[in-house]
């Protein structure tokens, strides 16, 4: 099968291809060989199978929640069963599942393969990671089991510290331990990107996947320790009661939210910032084009990074910070909304006169852009500070960030899953079923939370077990969309897992990318290349690449 | 406003009646909603420039029709006018919402006060009149209502979308917003802030009335006694008197006017006497000692609920003579036989 | 299908001589490589280290400027002769360290075994001590929580103390203050207790000759983790022990 006029996907003949027999995957048997890797490879499929797994136990509660919406009353469940499902939802979503999401899989994988490196700087220390990360989400599965917590994912206090009987220590020891595997793997990528680089390989060369990891990684060093301190410090606080944020004893909870809120909001630009990697790359191979403006690009990563530190009161903007201090924030809010907006703009100018196909990745891309757009946009309304005033604590909050995490991040994922499918697994998946599954949660997503704008704006508060009746129409929208938006997601799973079996066979690289990482064989060998590469070219020369594959014979098998 | 009121009539009024946009019921919804619809449009051009690009060049350059693509490196111009023109977008925003915000959170001077006290999981309104509301507030329309507010557990907020306005309900200190309601009717309270099991039920019902109606309804639901006359009787039974009496030899400083007068602490710093000054230095006393006076005075931590700080507050506010304290002596010893004040926290 | 690439032959002669000792890892391309990944790596971590002591530092600063008469009564309580031995414990303890840094260089595995012991001695002294500071504080009811007894704050004098007595609410503060004492030096304690834990296993793998034979990167790593909880030290120290000190009164 080769490429025609409306696809670019290249594969091999598929009655002599077979997928190459010595790979990362085959290199050792046995279920210890797994579990005592060093492979950056196979640590970023370990990585895939445990968030698919938490993935699917907060999409459950997400779908409870819908549930418990359908009516007014609260009449599903019990009200702290309720506050359980939002907190648990909350907990595993965000530092289970985005967090980790496109860096410990497909940043695991890649990072090194693209930099031309044979593995990240601390192989051990990536195990690690991942077994933190299990140790944390069993720790999240205690919870669960022994009753769950309400605190919501914010931990607010004095809530969290004095007013619940439930299990916040476990969970805090759980995000605790979470935490430390983001730190570490982000302290891995950013030695194996300082010092791990091929000759020939400068900064500049590098895809723009790899700095926004980068960028990603120096949000996740810095900033997870000071979530750290603040979980130590709530848990102290509830074990011995000494006060540092409880009023009558002279502690102050506002404390605690500039503790919290100085990781948190860091934190979303650790989420989004992988995916927009995954952006940048898918767009730039379906467009056969080098992204537009790869210098604006890579430095506005730098640059959300940098700015993403300076804003997080505006989380706390009607909390009893001064006036004066509201002002600041809001005018730096407005500030990190620019680089955001430069890529979104790069992006749509890389398809200029490209040559533009439609696989799956590139429909996952698209979905991103219009989404991440507007929720982008309706960031700015919360950053102005009296817009923040009607809007904070309603609706219109939780379907903005679900609009940028979900809308964004996780179509993002998607997209890179489906990219690097084959790099990963030497297999295609199939390509119709695929794109409807795109189609299908695009539309799911925007039936379930575009009406949430609208509640906003009416006044639902979140985190509301029962609500006034007339605002029933557009929770039942809602929780249709979420209906749709569940099945968009079991798709992929069914088909990426009959794709291992019964896929066609990838090849090197079915998308004529440039990229070290499809220079290689698919799956690929532990070591990566058999020898290191010397990089000549800049990221992205598809005629480089086309004065390669015009002089190359390639076998498969 | 900048755009035509019949058109904006016709706007706000359609969507009401489309059950998809709040009333507006105060002076500062119509602001608010400016600014909203100010940023739809922008969202609304911003995703139709973004998506007018994508599906122009997607059809345009579709490899069917565009089969070999043009490298391009980028564009400098490009670059700066997608910089500059969303920085001066949001900087507008960041303008209009500042503006916007010390609006809705400096209270005009006129401004009739009334306390919220929020606890887990109700709202209690006390009118300085004495009217104590549960999970509601009667406001007369045409005036400015200043909410005094304060929790007794964990963060609440207070929020009544029709009016446009939200604030933060905090344990240990007091929050203020104000607005002044236009139409009379009833409109949606809840607590925004999660706060625990009933969060979702510690909602309630403001009711805006005619001034006259507003009359009336105070002197049907006076309970008896105003927040004054009990602060009167706690500052009494608590023994404040020993060392606030207004004699010139007293151990504490006369408190006859403090009330928004400017303090010099021993310290040396000068503070402004609000209601959450007062508050403050009747639970850490060490810290506002007026110059000249020894650090004596004991602290009520835990003696006192907001409620009575509330009163207390209220009495203090209403001393603008050693007369007025004297009185408060004499009272007292009358009131010896009657029954405590309430607001005092029984140990 | 690699054929387009350039390549590079391994262990080709280079600028640098390639010293690979056992200990090379391979998915280093030079010994130099790894060693500079190492470090890199630790001065990294040890920045996280900051941004989380960060968190109690500014809570510390936020507290101490609200409640400062609290402040220094409390600190004035600390004992500031056994802080004093405590910081120049650590500080020889640092010493030896940096020694053993050298003595792994010139590769003299005697020295480097004898000043890792060292190390590890002045290591223990501190947390001895501080076990007697800590007992103290328990027996005047100074631990934060349910026992925490304010009266040596308010009445000073009863206790033979020249002190100023505090007003109630703000000897009430004082409890903020040692809760702050307690989680920074509590967390600076723990992490000298897994510093003592690496030291022994550094030693008996220096005592197997490991480090003198051109490999230091492990010493040289822990030597940099060492001295940042000597410098955290160095900060808590006047912080918490010498607020609006008067040395003879």
């Amino acid at each position: 099968m080769s490429a025609s006029s409306t696809t670019i996907l290249s594969l091999p003949d598929q009655s002599t291809a077979t997928v190459p027999k010595k790979n990362y995957i085959t290199a050792e048997h046995g279920l210890l060989s797994w579990l005592l890797t060093g492979d950056h490879k196979r640590i970023a499929m370990l990585y895939l199978i445990s968030i698919t797994f938490f993935f699917f136990i907060g999409g459950a509660f997400a779908g409870l929640i819908r549930l418990e919406l359908l009516t007014p009353q609260p009449d599903l469940v019990a009200s702290d069963t309720y506050n359980k499902f939002f907190t648990m939802h909350g907990v595993i979503m965000v530092f289970l599942f985005l967090v980790p999401s496109v860096p410990a899989t497909i940043g695991n994988f890649l990072i090194p393969i693209m930099v031309g490196a044979r593995d990240l700087a601390f192989p051990k220390i990536n195990l690690l990671s991942w077994y933190l990360y299990v140790v944390g989400g069993t720790l999240v599965l205690a919870t669960m089991v022994l009753g769950g917590v309400d605190t919501g994912w914010t931990f607010t206090t004095p809530l969290s510290t004095h007013y619940l009987n439930t299990h916040v220590i476990t969970t805090a020891l759980a995000v605790f331990v979470a935490g430390f595997s983001s730190i570490f793997t982000g302290l891995n990528f950013i030695v194996t990107i300082h010092r791990m680089r091929c000759p020939g390989m400068t900064w500049f060369r590098l895809p723009l996947f790899v700095w926004a990891h980068y960028a990603a990684s120096i949000l996740m060093v810095l900033g997870t320790p000071v979530l750290a301190i603040a979980i130590v410090l709530v848990a102290l606080e509830r074990l011995i009661g000494i006060g540092v944020f409880d009023p009558t004893k002279g502690g102050d909870p506002l404390l605690f939210q500039h503790l919290f809120w100085f990781y948190s909001h860091p934190a979303v630009y650790i989420m989004i910032l992988p995916g927009m990697g995954v952006i940048s790359e898918v767009i730039s191979t379906f467009s056969r084009k080098r992204v537009f403006g790869y210098t604006a690009v890579a430095f506005s990563s730098v640059a959300i990074a940098l700015f993403g530190f300076f804003v997080w009161a505006h989380h706390m903007f009607i909390m009893g910070v001064s006036n004066y201090s509201a002002l600041v924030f809001s005018l730096l809010t407005m500030l990190v909304a620019v680089p955001s907006a430069i890529k979104i703009f790069n992006w749509s100018f890389t398809l200029q006169k490209g040559s533009i196909t439609f696989e799956t990745p590139m429909l996952y891309a698209f979905g991103f852009m219009g989404l991440f757009t507007i929720g982008g946009l309706t960031g700015v309304f919360l950053g102005s500070l009296g817009m923040d005033i009607h809007l904070t604590e309603t609706y219109f909050i939780v379907a903005h960030f679900h609009f940028v995490m979900v809308g964004g991040m996780l179509m993002a994922f998607l997209s890179g899953v489906h990219f690097w499918w084959p790099k990963m697994t030497g297999r295609m998946y199939p390509e119709a079923i695929s794109k409807l599954a795109a189609v299908v949660t695009f539309i799911g997503f925007n039936l379930t939370f575009l009406p949430q704008f609208i509640l906003g704006y009416l006044g639902m508060p979140r985190r509301y077990h029962s609500y006034p009746p007339e605002f029933q129409v557009l929770n039942v929208l809602s929780t249709a969309g979420a209906t749709v938006l569940g099945v968009g997601y079991m798709l992929p799973i069914l088909y990426l897992a009959w794709s291992l079996k019964y896929g066609a066979v990838a090849g090197n690289n079915p998308w004529q990318a440039t990229g070290l990482e499809w220079q290689i064989q698919s799956p690929p060998l532990t070591e990566n290349f058999t020898e290191i590469p010397i990089m000549d070219h800049e990221a992205y020369d598809y005629e480089w690449l086309e004065h390669k594959t015009a002089h190359e014979v390639t076998t498969v098998g | 406003m900048g755009i035509s009121p019949v058109l904006w009539q016709f706007l706000v009024k359609w969507l009401n009646a489309s059950a998809l946009f709040p009333r507006e019921a105060s002076t500062i919804a119509p602001w608010m909603d400016e600014l909203y619809f100010f940023l739809l449009a922008m969202t609304v051009v911003g995703i139709i420039l973004v998506g007018a690009i994508v599906f122009t060049f997607s059809i345009r350059y579709r490899k069917a029709v565009h089969p070999v693509a043009t490298q391009i490196e980028g564009s400098t111009l490009l670059e700066a006018t997608w910089t500059i023109i969303p920085l001066a977008i949001f900087l507008v925003t960041f303008v209009w919402g500042a503006l916007l915000y010390f609006r809705i959170y400096n209270p005009p001077v006129n401004s009739m006060n009334i306390y919220i006290v929020g606890k887990q999981w109700m709202w209690k309104a006390e009118h300085p009149g004495g009217q104590h509301e549960i999970n509601a507030l009667h406001v007369p329309t045409g005036r400015p209502i200043q909410l005094t507010m304060i929790s007794q557990d964990v963060f609440h907020s207070f929020s009544i979308p029709d009016f446009r306005i939200k604030r933060e309900v905090i344990p240990g200190r007091y929050s203020t917003m104000w607005f002044e309601a236009t139409t009379p009717g009833t409109y949606h309270l809840f607590c925004t802030q999660y706060c625990g099991t009933n969060h979702s039920a510690m909602i309630g019902e403001i009711t805006v009335l005619t001034p006259a109606d507003y009359k009336k309804w105070t002197e049907e639901s006076t309970s008896g006694m105003s927040l004054a006359q009990n602060g009167e009787r706690l500052f009494a039974s608590m023994n404040c008197n020993a060392c606030h009496s207004g004699n010139a030899a007293a151990r504490g400083p006369s408190l006859a006017g403090v009330y928004g007068s400017k303090l010099t602490l021993t310290n040396g710093s000068q503070v402004l006497v609000n209601e959450a000054y007062l508050r403050d230095a009747i639970l850490n006393p060490s810290q506002h000692i007026t110059a000249g006076y020894a650090p004596i005075m004991p602290t009520y931590q835990g003696q006192l609920s907001e409620d009575g700080l509330i009163d207390l507050v209220e009495y203090l506010k209403t001393l603008n003579t050693n007369f007025r304290v004297q009185q408060t002596l004499t009272n007292s010893q009358s009131d010896q036989a009657a029954p405590p004040a309430s607001g005092v926290v029984k140990p | 299908m690699d054929s387009a690439i350039a390549t590079t032959q391994e262990h080709e002669a280079g600028e640098h001589e390639h010293v690979f000792v056992p200990q090379h890892r391979h998915h280093f391309e030079t010994e130099e490589q790894q060693r500079e990944a190492g470090s890199f790596g630790m001065w990294l971590f040890l920045l996280t280290e900051i941004m989380f002591f960060g968190g109690m530092f500014f809570a510390y600063l936020l507290y101490r400027n609200w409640y400062y008469d609290a402040f220094v009564a409390a600190s004035n309580q600390l004992n500031v002769k056994l802080g004093a031995a405590n910081t120049a414990i650590l500080i020889t303890s640092g010493f030896f360290m940096a020694l053993g840094v050298w003595a792994a260089e010139v590769r003299k595995k005697k020295l480097l075994v004898i000043y890792l012991i060292l190390t590890t001695i002045f290591g223990f002294a501190f947390l001895g001590i501080k076990y007697f500071e800590y007992k103290e504080k328990y027996e005047l009811h100074h631990i934060p929580g349910a026992s925490f007894d304010v009266s040596q704050f308010e009445n000073p004098a009863a206790y033979g103390l020249k002190e100023q007595p505090l007003a109630p609410d703000m000897a009430q503060k004082t409890q903020i203050f040692f809760f702050l004492y307690f989680a920074m030096t509590g967390m600076h304690a723990l992490h000298m207790i897994i510093g003592l834990g690496l030291l022994f296993w550094l030693l008996a793998r220096a005592q197997r000759g490991e480090f003198t034979a051109g490999y230091v990167a492990p010493i040289e790593n822990f030597g940099l983790y060492w001295h940042f909880v000597d410098i955290v030290w160095i900060f808590l120290f006047p912080l918490l022990y010498l607020i609006n000190r008067h040395p003879l009164k």
